[in-house]
């Protein structure tokens, strides 16, 4: 324990938890009530970036439609919260519920493909939900929908600190279960069947099976992100699955370091970091560029993927 | 001895061409058995029908006191038959003890456990070693598949092979791509093993058949030509102008 926290990484990602644990305290005593929503933001982005990096990065399946499960969770409790039913004891278990359904369905038949075509399969289904978001004209459409935050009872959803740690200690929890499971026996054969699928397959594991349970998992945490997400906002749109934002949980994954615990944490603050801080910075330079840190963010992207293979993860790795 | 494994008057035809053609061999517990026969003789064939990836046109084979002739691959292993592959295939990202735990972890079953570290597991791990020590590669438990050497992989793909505890073990091609030194480690690995399963050998390496085997069966265009001991095998004139060459053995 005492060894491990002489790496640099161990001391960056405790740093970073605790830093992330008081964000309330600070924003409060610095008056910053923005950069609060920005790392609620953040912590949400975690909690769906871990759960893609269990399949993508443990499992080595690059599924481009995880952003699917933020709309399904989030659309679950927009649509109860509509139709009256504010109870987060119930909108919460059932928006699980069609997060999972969801993760099976997909899951069930996309795994029965490879490489490319699982990506375009996955991609494909969720598309499918963002169109039949856009299509529900009683929830708003693509207008999307206004909602009022789930109600428990014991916490108030409405206060954005209460809010930030519910998501800070849900996002502990998902990393703690994550990490758990990637050295489990199930972990393992996850692992095996990315690193050989013929072999495992031979030696008699259940590669198909395994895959799916990983991502009903994964799609479950996906959801949890898309309940989290509605709530943040108090508002549920289509845009919140675009294909865009799909890649942006690619990009947060392969940016922190693919296969990596903490990797999709450190991911997430260096994306939603470095958006609030080029936009800024390249208005600085001249008004109106600010719009197009995006332009700024392609080549740092570029440069990660040339010159970092393992993401943040590895450039936080003790030299040898 | 008792017979393990009993092919009787194999028959398997592609199109006109017989690749097996009647032949009968039978391996007994704790004995290497060893395969050999010019390119082309019908080894991987006979082979593919032992292990069930392919179905004999008549014959029949009996495994464990079982009629197997009809059973697919999977419960073939699941009754003790093993093999290694012709081809090394190992986890090359994993440890070379994973490798082992996991082969061990596909024989017990139980995959669907999501929180108990399987590092903490010493049962696991120390089963996984003795696989190790078993084929020689005890130093070498943690170090990544990819990093062994291609002898080394062989040993470990036998390590995992013997995880599943097999009654007979088919080795395709245990020595292919081995030098000199590598090839007399796995037969010192192969000897040490005998104890615990019969083997089927189907090897090149003339050296390792003679020195290991106990009967070898010869095989040429589909037809098992001679069965005898090594001794046996050496003096038969028919067999040394087949197989062996004017110069062989």
């Amino acid at each position: 324990m005492i060894e491990r926290l002489k790496q640099p990484r161990a001391i960056v990602t405790a740093l970073l938890l605790v830093l992330l644990a008081v964000l309330p305290l600070l924003t409060q005593a610095f008056d910053q009530r923005y950069l609060l929503s920005v790392g609620t933001r953040i912590v949400i982005w975690s909690i769906a970036a871990v759960s893609l990096n269990m399949i993508l990065g443990y499992g080595g399946l690059v599924s481009f439609g995880h952003a699917a499960f933020f709309g399904i969770g989030g659309y679950a409790v927009g649509i109860l919260s509509a139709e009256g039913i504010q109870s987060g004891w119930i909108q919460w278990p059932v928006a699980l519920a069609v997060s999972i359904a969801w993760a099976t369905l997909v899951g069930a038949l996309s795994l029965r493909t490879r490489g490319v075509y699982f990506i375009m399969i996955t991609l494909a289904f969720a598309q499918l939900v963002y169109y039949l978001a856009s299509g529900l004209e009683g929830y708003g459409g693509d207008d999307g929908l206004n909602i009022s935050r789930s109600r428990f009872g014991i916490i108030d959803l409405r206060d954005k600190a209460q809010f930030y740690w519910l998501c800070f200690a849900l996002l502990c929890g998902t990393l703690w279960f994550c990490g758990r499971l990637a050295h489990s026996r199930f972990g393992y054969v996850l692992r095996g069947a990315k690193s050989n699928e013929l072999r495992m397959t031979a030696l008699g594991f259940p590669v198909f099976q395994v895959r799916l349970v990983a991502c009903i998992i994964a799609g479950a945490f996906g959801g949890l992100a898309g309940i989290l997400l509605a709530n943040e906002g108090a508002y549920v749109s289509p845009a919140m699955m675009s294909w865009v934002k799909s890649g942006d949980l690619i990009v947060i994954v392969v940016l922190g370091g693919i296969g990596v615990r903490f990797g999709p944490l450190y991911g997430a603050v260096v994306f939603f970091a470095l958006e609030e801080l080029l936009k800024p910075f390249l208005d600085l330079l001249h008004k109106g560029w600010g719009e197009y840190w995006q332009l700024a963010f392609g080549p740092l992207l570029v440069i990660v993927a040339l010159y970092a293979r393992g993401g943040m993860a590895s450039l936080l790795r003790a030299r040898e | 001895m008792t017979a393990l494994l009993t092919a009787d008057r194999l028959v398997k035809r592609f199109g006109g061409l017989i690749a097996t053609d009647n032949v009968s061999i039978d391996v007994a517990d704790g004995e290497i058995h060893a395969l050999i026969g010019p390119n082309g003789a019908g080894k991987t064939t006979l082979v593919g029908q032992l292990t069930g990836n392919l179905a004999p046109d008549s014959g029949t084979i009996r495994f464990a006191g079982r009629d197997v002739t009809h059973l697919p691959t999977h419960a073939r292993v699941r009754l003790g038959l093993g093999r290694s592959f012709q081809i090394t295939s190992v986890l090359r990202e994993f440890s070379a003890l994973d490798n082992v735990a996991l082969a061990l972890q596909a024989h017990d079953g139980h995959s669907f456990r999501f929180l108990a570290d399987v590092r903490r597991d010493r049962a696991r791990r120390a089963k996984a070693q003795a696989g190790l020590d078993a084929v020689g590669l005890g130093a070498r438990a943690t170090t990544p598949a990819a990093a062994l050497s291609h002898g080394e992989q062989r040993q470990l793909e036998i390590a995992m092979a013997m995880a599943g505890e097999p009654k007979l073990l088919l080795l395709d091609e245990p020595m292919a791509g081995m030098g000199a030194e590598e090839s007399q480690r796995m037969v010192e690995t192969l000897r040490g093993l005998k104890s615990r399963c019969g083997m089927l050998l189907i090897e090149h390496d003339m050296d390792a058949v003679f020195a290991l085997a106990d009967r070898i069966t010869v095989l040429v265009y589909g037809r098992a030509l001679f069965c005898g001991t090594p001794d046996e095998i050496r003096r038969h004139p028919e067999v040394r102008q087949a197989y062996l060459g004017e110069d062989g053995a």
